[in-house]
């Protein structure tokens, strides 16, 4: 098995995920899995192959400096779980 | 500074926000101080399915600071997913720059004026084009638990500029951030207004000491929280007498504990710990796949070095060099900015008399723009007419007196030299009545004219003031050396 406990505990962690010990076990498992899977391109020889950024080959796609209408703000905070129609309310940030 | 046991190490973060009329990645407008969550879409609010596009002058833009800051272009350049959960970041990552940031390896010169006035070179690792986040106010007043969330920030272009730890001091650091600054106004990339956020300052900063074992360093703060130059200044001075203070007393060094952050609180003037920062890997860093990567042509950026113009350590340089003006003459000019250098060469080009030029601007001129709060742009007296009233005083025509009464009727009145002149009754005495005005002064003064030819040429000074109550238009010197001429032939 390629991943920890421990490895899961802190994604979970920097995700903000609250995982229970049988979800922590469970997702350890399945997301070893995926890492396995994915590891299996480690085996290929890519000695002469350079790294990639993207997998399209554009390169340099700009757009103009020019406003263009926003949303309107009753639109924007319909999707909120929480608002008082002028900011998004979020459980109080301290700490800062 | 030599007598601290210490050396204090700092190395500044600076965020730039650029002057673009729209986000970094959404055509959303960027202006300062519209409603609350009125300038999103469904880009900067990271909603499924939006795509981000680069906005070209942002880039431009970035790309001549980094010109301007002696960097390196890299051919190749891509933008970062760097994450991180906090609830004024929609996406749940910044797009940002991680190991192919668009320049590095620069350099700023500062020059610090406390004591002898040195040039120190100040590296720059990197300046990389990421965006900015929402903004976050805790709403104490309403009793209620909740944090409110405005996002029209979001999505800002910001430009990161690292420099190396080689500033030494708070006055090199704050040399450091009034150097750059002025640069970032005369490439005219950002409104640097730090009331706005649209430049914020973090700082690192450890101590190095010289103890019997060898050289011992502490562990490094970032200092966040900064909102004025000033407060930079304040905090580091503040902070390294406090990591000074805990070395003595716990001995903890640099690699013994991770690196803290610290609050700047501008009322107490004490700096307070933060949660720890977050190791760099756990941002997990990695290729945003929804943008492509830009590569710069070298035509590119010769075209872009083109437009970067005179910057101010040249502009210093030329203004001692061609006009002769002193180190602090120029630092004087060239930090009111662009224009008014571009005003001073114009008069100093037109009346042909620069040292004269440089005092006037630097007194009359300045003081009347502080004054009225006006730039020089808006200054009424256009250097034209000021380059014929600082001739008319180079040639004798006007003494400096008169000359300032006149410079105050064309500033108020909004008159040309001539007409002023004319206003205030200024005529040239011609120079039968000068000669027959000094004739009477003389015959009036036989003390003066005794004391004149026992060796005392001062004692003429004496007839000066009488001479202009007589006229107020004749003009000292010559008052002066015709008195001394008739005396000598008597």
């Amino acid at each position: 098995m390629s991943l920890s406990l421990a490895d899961v505990q802190k994604v979970a962690m920097l995700a903000r995920l609250q995982l229970s010990d049988a979800d922590l076990e469970r997702m350890t498992s399945q997301l070893g899995q995926i890492v396995d899977y994915v590891n299996q391109l480690a085996e290929l020889d890519t000695e002469n192959v350079s790294p990639l950024s993207h997998a399209g080959e554009l390169v340099n796609v700009f757009a103009d400096d020019n406003p263009r209408p926003s949303l309107t703000r009753a639109e924007v905070l319909s999707g909120a779980p929480k608002q008082d129609e002028e900011c998004y309310r979020v459980p109080a940030v301290l700490g800062e | 500074m030599s007598d601290q046991p210490y050396e204090i190490v700092i190395g500044l973060e600076v965020h730039v926000q650029l002057r673009t009329r729209t986000k970094l990645f959404c055509r959303c407008s960027t202006e300062f101080g519209q409603p609350a969550n009125t300038q999103t879409c469904p880009v900067c609010t990271g909603q499924p399915g939006s795509l981000p596009v680069m906005n070209r002058d942002a880039f431009q833009l970035s790309m001549k600071t980094a010109l301007a800051l002696n960097c390196q272009i890299p051919e190749f350049t891509r933008w970062d997913r760097k994450q991180y959960y906090y609830p004024d970041l929609p996406k749940g990552y910044q797009i940002s720059q991680y190991d192919l940031p668009m320049s590095c390896d620069g350099w700023l010169e500062i020059c610090e004026t406390q004591g002898e006035s040195s040039e120190k070179r100040i590296g720059i690792i990197r300046a990389h084009l990421e965006e900015d986040a929402g903004k976050s106010m805790h709403d104490e007043a309403s009793g209620r638990a909740d944090s409110r969330i405005d996002l029209n920030r979001t999505g800002t272009p910001l430009l990161e500029i690292v420099s190396e730890p080689d500033l030494r001091s708070a006055a090199e650091a704050r040399a450091y951030l009034d150097e750059l600054k002025l640069l970032l106004q005369y490439l005219d990339v950002s409104d640097c207004n730090m009331q706005e956020g649209s430049l914020r300052v973090d700082a690192n900063v450890n101590l190095h000491l010289d103890e019997p074992s060898g050289l011992i360093a502490t562990p490094i703060v970032e200092i966040k929280n900064l909102n004025s130059f000033r407060a930079v200044e304040r905090a580091l001075e503040y902070e390294s007498r406090r990591q000074y203070e805990v070395w003595l007393e716990q001995g903890v060094k640099k690699g013994d504990i991770p690196k803290q952050t610290r609050g700047w609180d501008d009322q107490l003037e004490v700096t307070r710990a933060q949660r720890h920062k977050e190791e760099s890997s756990d941002y997990r860093y990695f290729p945003d796949p929804d943008l492509v990567p830009v590569v710069v042509t070298p035509d590119e950026v010769e075209r872009v070095r083109r437009s970067v113009g005179e910057l101010p350590a040249a502009l210093r340089s030329r203004l001692q060099a061609e006009y002769g003006v002193s180190e602090y003459d120029a630092n004087v000019i060239v930090n009111q900015g662009r224009d008014f250098v571009a005003y001073f060469v114009e008069v100093a080009d037109a009346s042909g008399d620069a040292k004269r030029t440089s005092n006037w601007i630097q007194q009359e001129i300045l003081r009347r723009m502080n004054e009225l709060q006006i730039s020089i742009r808006q200054f009424p007296v256009d250097a034209v007419d000021l380059a014929s009233l600082i001739q008319a005083i180079a040639t004798g025509q006007l003494d400096s007196s008169r000359g300032r009464d006149v410079f105050g009727r064309m500033f108020e009145q909004g008159e040309a030299v001539t007409d002023a002149m004319q206003s205030l009754g200024i005529v040239n005495v011609d120079e039968g009545s000068l000669r027959s005005l000094c004739e009477d002064l003389l015959a009036e003064n036989p003390r003066v004219v005794a004391e004149v030819k026992e060796g005392k040429e001062k004692a003429v000074g004496a007839l000066i003031g009488q001479a202009k109550r007589l006229n107020p238009n004749v003009n000292p010197s010559e008052v002066r050396a015709v008195c001394l001429e008739l005396i000598s032939q008597q």
